[in-house]
């Protein structure tokens, strides 16, 4: 009897969820429809080119964002570290580093970075929030000390036509390349391993996942690890995309990476969430930002329609319950002079 | 003979309560006590290498430059002690700094006032809506306010339409009250310690302060206890938003040039700062002198490691060490002191 409660509001769950990411796939379909009207060249093969290359590191983010806040908890330092990434590569590759060198190196030294988070947020048990605003502080700041305010941008054209060319003979960046080759793991990990069933029972309720036999801490750890490791391959793309290794790189990323995974669905709570519904909702606002600047919309209302976007995500599930609760009250209404009295 | 036992017994635990009751005060002091002693290590260790970092001027610098920090710090604490989060503050802090500056560009006899009252009246609108979607539509505050940063500084941009206001189109009226002093404080401090002692006797003293805490520590228990939750929530953020647009609009005369992008990023230092504080991010504790300390002391490090020479490239490096050994010693110093209290009271049995 007490298990039947559970799995309906389980299906009711499902099926809101199921809702918001149908809300989000129409609403690209509308971005697509309405910005070709606005625009006809919205659709073009060379277009796309350059929206895809616009998302590329926000879409790379994105991805271990959902894991770490599935698992109810949040990474602030992400942009940090791909500004901390994008320095050291200009720092070695002025001391003369090959850059195949270079880069796994910089992945590992995201992947200690991200550690450093996992560490301070597990064995000490400090709120993640306040730990990642933290390392957002001394990343960054660390991001100085290496490179300080210079730029490194003598990189070879070998390497930066990754961040610039299509594929040979298609419109596809090389970074949504990589970025659908990980989008299929990341989603794979999540849905279909044990592993993701882990996170997602971690985000819905830590304590009993811990006394069913999951281990908590461990698996956070992996998600903090897996996070820096990814930031660092965005910082490798925008530095490539750019051709400019810089310490502020990213600045003020991270916002709009969090804002992308909530608005994808994903519950800020923890427990709940798709990586279809992020990667919809990474493409939605690469799609109104590009479809705005088309059409010569400045960069503020983009602001402001993300802005909107967030606090809708939020609110219509939330609408929805309270019509239901209007329809259907659960119980019959207390007795009005028992009620506590106004003010106080 | 069983009756005087009975009192005994009654009279041993009111002690073991008052005695636990003391201890609880105690560590609560202790935090500010404990933000108080870093400051004047920061402050002698600074003075001894450069003895012109204690002088007047050098002070009345380090207050003005923590006193808009500080002063969001107070909206933010009440925010966060009912478990919520005000990412807007930067935002409405931009937008009210832009608004009030230009207000005073098309009307250029305006008194002062009517711009302070503008600027609090427009953060009153921008916490209202924050508050609104919270409370009403029961959802994470986190999200929304992180909505609304971006909807504020659009909106800020929209309007400034990459104009700028400069110090010589507002009068000096304006920019005395920012950078004036009277008996050598400057205007600005006071205006901050008066909001953060008004606060703090509100806190401290009135019910709705406490029932702030009520929310924060169980909003379920909060709910049963009869406490309005929605309208204190709602009441917070309108609180830290008044608080937003005051301190836009002092930005304004502190800085005399304002455009659109004015405190941006600032939601991050103004949390920081409550963070140092002692407020506790998931809410029920911490109090806005301590907040207020936390962005004093957070400002001053900065103005230290300036004096002591640090390259400038290392200031934020450090900066963001510091508030991450904040954060790691205050959750240390709160395990030992909870392992000690369980001691306690399985000594006394109670």
């Amino acid at each position: 009897m007490a298990a039947e409660p559970a799995t309906t509001t389980a299906r009711l769950g499902a099926r809101r969820l199921l809702r918001w990411e149908s809300v989000l796939v129409l609403l690209l379909v509308a971005v697509a429809v309405g910005g070709s009207l606005a625009e006809p060249g919205f659709l073009s093969g060379s277009n796309l080119f350059y929206l895809g290359l616009d998302v590329g590191e926000i879409a790379l983010l994105a991805l271990p964002l959902t894991l770490v806040v599935v698992a109810g908890e949040i990474d602030l330092s992400i942009a940090s570290i791909l500004g901390l990434s994008s320095a050291l590569i200009g720092f070695l590759w002025n001391a003369g580093w090959a850059l195949e060198v270079i880069f796994p190196t910089v992945v590992l030294v995201g992947a200690v970075a991200g550690l450093c988070n996992g560490l301070l947020v597990t064995r000490l048990g400090l709120p993640s929030l306040a730990v990642t605003i933290g390392t957002l502080a001394l990343y960054r700041g660390l991001a100085f000390v290496v490179l300080g305010d210079q730029a490194v941008a003598d990189f070879p054209a070998k390497y930066t036509r990754y961040g610039i060319d299509p594929i040979p003979g298609t419109h596809v960046p090389y970074p949504i390349a990589l970025f659908a080759v990980l989008a299929v793991l990341f989603a794979l990990l999540l849905h279909t391993t044990p592993f993701g069933r882990a996170i997602f029972a971690i985000g819905a309720n830590q304590e009993a996942a811990f006394f069913s036999g999951i281990r908590v801490k461990r698996t956070k750890l992996i998600l903090y690890v897996l996070s820096g490791a990814m930031s660092s391959l965005a910082g490798i793309v925008w530095t490539l995309r750019f051709a400019s290794a810089r310490a502020d790189n990213g600045t003020g990323l991270e916002l709009a990476v969090v804002a992308a995974v909530l608005l994808g669905g994903v519950s800020i709570f923890g427990g709940r969430g798709t990586l279809g519904g992020v990667v919809a909702a990474v493409f939605l606002l690469g799609g109104v930002r590009n479809a705005l600047i088309l059409n010569d919309v400045s960069n503020d209302t983009l602001n402001v329609v993300t802005g909107l976007l967030l606090i809708g995500s939020v609110v219509a599930p939330s609408a929805v319950r309270a019509a239901g609760r209007v329809v259907r009250p659960r119980r019959a209404p207390p007795d009005p002079s028992a009620r506590p009295t106004a003010g106080g | 003979m069983s009756v005087t036992v009975q009192s005994q017994e009654r009279r041993a635990a009111i002690e073991r309560a008052r005695r636990a009751s003391r201890l609880v005060e105690n560590a609560l002091r202790f935090r500010e006590l404990g933000l108080l002693a870093a400051l004047a290590v920061v402050v002698a260790v600074t003075t001894i290498d450069n003895p012109r970092f204690l002088s007047a001027q050098s002070i009345r610098d380090l207050l003005l430059n923590a006193s808009i920090v500080a002063l969001l710090t107070v909206g933010q604490t009440l925010v966060v002690i009912t478990r919520n989060v005000d990412l807007s503050v930067g935002s409405v802090l931009g937008l009210t700094a832009f608004v009030t500056g230009n207000l005073f560009v098309d009307h250029p006899g305006l008194p002062i006032v009517a711009a302070l009252l503008v600027g609090i009246l427009i953060g009153v609108a921008c916490g209202a809506i924050n508050g609104g979607i919270t409370a009403v539509g029961r959802v994470p505050s986190l999200v929304v306010t992180l909505g609304t940063l971006y909807v504020f500084r659009g909106i800020d941009y929209a309007f400034a339409g990459g104009r700028q206001v400069n110090a010589e189109n507002l009068p000096d009226s304006l920019l005395s009250l920012g950078s004036g002093r009277v008996l050598g404080v400057p205007y600005l401090a006071i205006v901050t310690v008066a909001v953060v002692a008004v606060a703090a006797w509100a806190l401290r003293s009135y019910r709705w302060g406490r029932e702030l805490y009520a929310i924060g520590s169980n909003p379920d228990a909060a709910v049963l206890a009869g406490v309005p939750v929605g309208r204190r929530v709602l009441a917070a953020f309108v609180a830290s938003g008044a608080v937003a647009g005051l301190a836009g609009a002092l930005w304004t005369a502190r800085f005399g040039t304002v455009d659109a992008a004015a405190g941006t990023g600032f939601e991050l230092q103004v949390i920081a700062a409550v963070v140092v504080g002692g407020v506790a991010i998931f809410g029920g504790s911490g109090t806005v002198v301590g907040a207020a300390l936390g962005a004093l002391l957070l400002s001053t490090i900065g103005s230290a490691l300036v004096v002591l020479r640090v390259p400038a490239f290392w200031l934020q490096a450090i900066a963001g060490a510091l508030l991450l050994g904040a954060i790691a010693l205050d959750r240390l110093i709160g395990l030992r002191l909870a392992s000690a209290l369980r001691q306690r009271s399985v000594r006394d049995g109670g």
